[in-house]
């Protein structure tokens, strides 16, 4: 027994003595790209693997948690439009209880972007797979403190972006490009003297969609709350979500 | 993040696999080897095709897929590595429900070899992303994000070298700067080193202390920024290096059809390359090797 053990070794030895590691040259490439289509036969194993995972997000994100009676568009209104007025007020009323069981202080009103609204919401029963698609996004909302005089630059900037930007809490009139003949924020008159809590993302804060205007912030306050969960979690409070055009931000030509 | 055993050359085992791959290969006269390198990058948690309905990517992807057409690859060729270049999470549900479990756990069903650190890899935070570090059954590597002062420290290793039929492949990592794209209450105290200073350190290693045939970078840096001296992309580091043979690149969505072909700073062809995102294709590229004394030129031909 001993014996076989010793030749078996020897023999070893001889062979890697006899056949070192060779250093290798490299004399050709060639590449190519392989798409990943429907022509490939799926693994039934990694299907079978995925499939419970899949079960439970599928469960979760497709039972309805609220109803709309109405399409939610983008394009409904000039200043605002009923699924930008959706996404300010959902925000507003999920935010506003945060930040002041954190500060003792109130959001005065919200201002986000309308290219941050990724599709519409069809009338029906909603969805967590609702809010996944309206805000796919892991942006989270932050409190902006600002000068009044940002928040007219603000407001400023809205008038002329050409879009409908989401605006909450506020009733603004604006003739031409910057004659506001009615500022009126958290039902009061604008107050240039005055601070404010502007709700928004955190995607804007750091200059996303060029709101270069979010630079003049005297404080900030991140909520770690995503926008995407306050819009679930709004589903779920009320039973029925309505949103018009209204008259939160008119302009007159 | 054990590797597969039939690569692991451990000494205990060295000497038994080392009879095997003698005969498949080393010993053999004159023998041409190849070694097939497959690649992903920002497969971002698309774990299932793309619907039918879908605007840009109808019918495309699926790990499912990928498990099948990796196995093929296999097949026809078992010296063969895959690997990918980070930005493995965020994209899907599948990651907000389970964090990257389900990302891991299928990458080592499919025997990746090893991946590069992506910048929304921290979207969970250092600890969300140790958290998964145990469903991963392949490296995770990274030569110039340290960690020591993190939960990741001797988690992540800088380069690994993997035998292949007798062909030394060593394979190093590089991160993005992650100020500005990703919070640092999320990564921490992970610091950012120089990608470039880092790169000439890691292939010199390969080369001239580990005696590597092949040497792969797996970038999360970015294919081309045009130049900008504040990011580093991949272009840039071709250009820089002495014995990359290969950078597999990604972070940009880059979806080059063929790689492209960069000279060296000795004048040597190097290959960038990067498959776009979302799993959507699979580059494959294969590395012809003879022996040092038996290849009578020093060119090499790039067929692509």
């Amino acid at each position: 027994m001993g014996l076989k053990i010793k030749h078996f070794v020897i023999f070893i030895t001889f062979l890697s003595v006899g056949c070192q590691r060779h250093p290798q040259q490299l004399t050709k490439v060639e590449a190519s790209r392989i798409t990943v289509s429907d022509s490939i036969i799926g693994n039934d194993s990694i299907t079978f693997f995925i499939a419970p995972y899949k079960k439970r997000i599928d469960a979760v994100l497709d039972s309805t948690l609220a109803y709309v009676p109405k399409d939610l568009v983008k394009n409904d209104g000039e200043r605002n439009t009923s699924a930008g007025n959706f996404l300010a007020d959902a925000i507003l009323e999920q935010a506003n209880p945060i930040f002041t069981s954190r500060t003792g202080k109130q959001i005065d009103f919200v201002v986000l972007n309308h290219g941050g609204i990724r599709s519409i919401i069809s009338k029906g029963n909603v969805n967590a797979r609702t809010a996944y698609q309206f805000m796919p996004f892991e942006n989270t909302i932050v409190v902006v403190e600002m000068s009044g005089t940002s928040v007219k630059d603000l407001f400023t900037f809205l008038a002329n972006s050409g879009r409908a930007h989401p605006v909450a809490n506020t009733k603004l009139i604006v003739e031409g490009s910057n004659t506001f003949t009615k500022m009126e924020i958290n039902g009061k008159p604008f107050d240039e003297n005055q601070t404010y809590f502007v709700a928004t993302n955190d995607y804007l804060v750091q200059g996303g969609d060029d709101m270069g205007f979010f630079k003049n912030r005297s404080g900030i306050t991140n909520l770690d709350y995503l926008v995407r969960n306050a819009i679930i979690d709004y589903f779920k409070k009320m039973d029925t979500i309505t949103a018009n055009v209204d008259d939160r931000f008119i302009q007159i030509p | 993040m054990k590797r597969r055993s039939f690569i692991t050359k451990t000494t205990a085992t060295g000497a038994f696999l080392g009879l095997a791959g003698m005969q498949l290969g080393s010993c053999k006269p004159n023998g041409t080897k190849k070694i097939t390198i497959l690649h992903t990058n920002d497969v971002h948690s698309h774990i299932d095709p793309f619907p039918s309905d879908h605007a840009r990517y109808a019918n495309l992807g699926g790990l499912a897929r990928r498990a099948n057409l990796v196995t093929q690859l296999r097949r026809e060729n078992p010296n063969t590595l895959l690997f990918d270049a980070g930005d493995i999470f965020q994209g899907t549900p599948y990651f907000n429900f389970y964090g990257g479990e389900l990302e891991f756990k299928l990458m080592s069903l499919l025997k990746y070899d090893a991946a590069t650190i992506g910048n929304h890899d921290f979207d969970n935070g250092i600890d969300g992303l140790y958290a998964q570090t145990p469903h991963a059954k392949f490296e995770l590597l990274s030569a110039n994000y340290d960690f020591k002062n993190t939960v990741m420290d001797g988690v992540v290793k800088p380069y690994k070298i993997f035998t292949v039929d007798g062909v030394k492949v060593g394979v190093y990592g590089l991160g993005i700067a992650l100020d500005g794209l990703v919070t640092p209450k999320l990564y921490k105290e992970t610091k950012y080193e120089d990608p470039y200073e880092v790169a000439l350190d890691m292939e010199r290693i390969l080369k001239e202390d580990e005696g590597c045939d092949l040497i792969i970078c797996l970038s999360h840096l970015g294919y081309d920024y045009e130049g900008n001296p504040n990011r580093p992309d991949d272009v840039r580091l071709a250009s820089a290096t002495y014995h990359t043979n290969l950078i597999i690149g990604g972070h940009t969505h880059t979806f080059l059809d063929k790689p492209d072909v960069r000279t060296n700073a000795v004048g040597k062809p190097v290959l960038v390359n990067q498959v776009g995102c979302y799993g959507l294709h699979l580059g494959k590229i294969d590395f012809y090797f003879d022996k040092q004394n038996n290849s009578n030129t020093e060119g090499v031909s790039i067929q692509i």
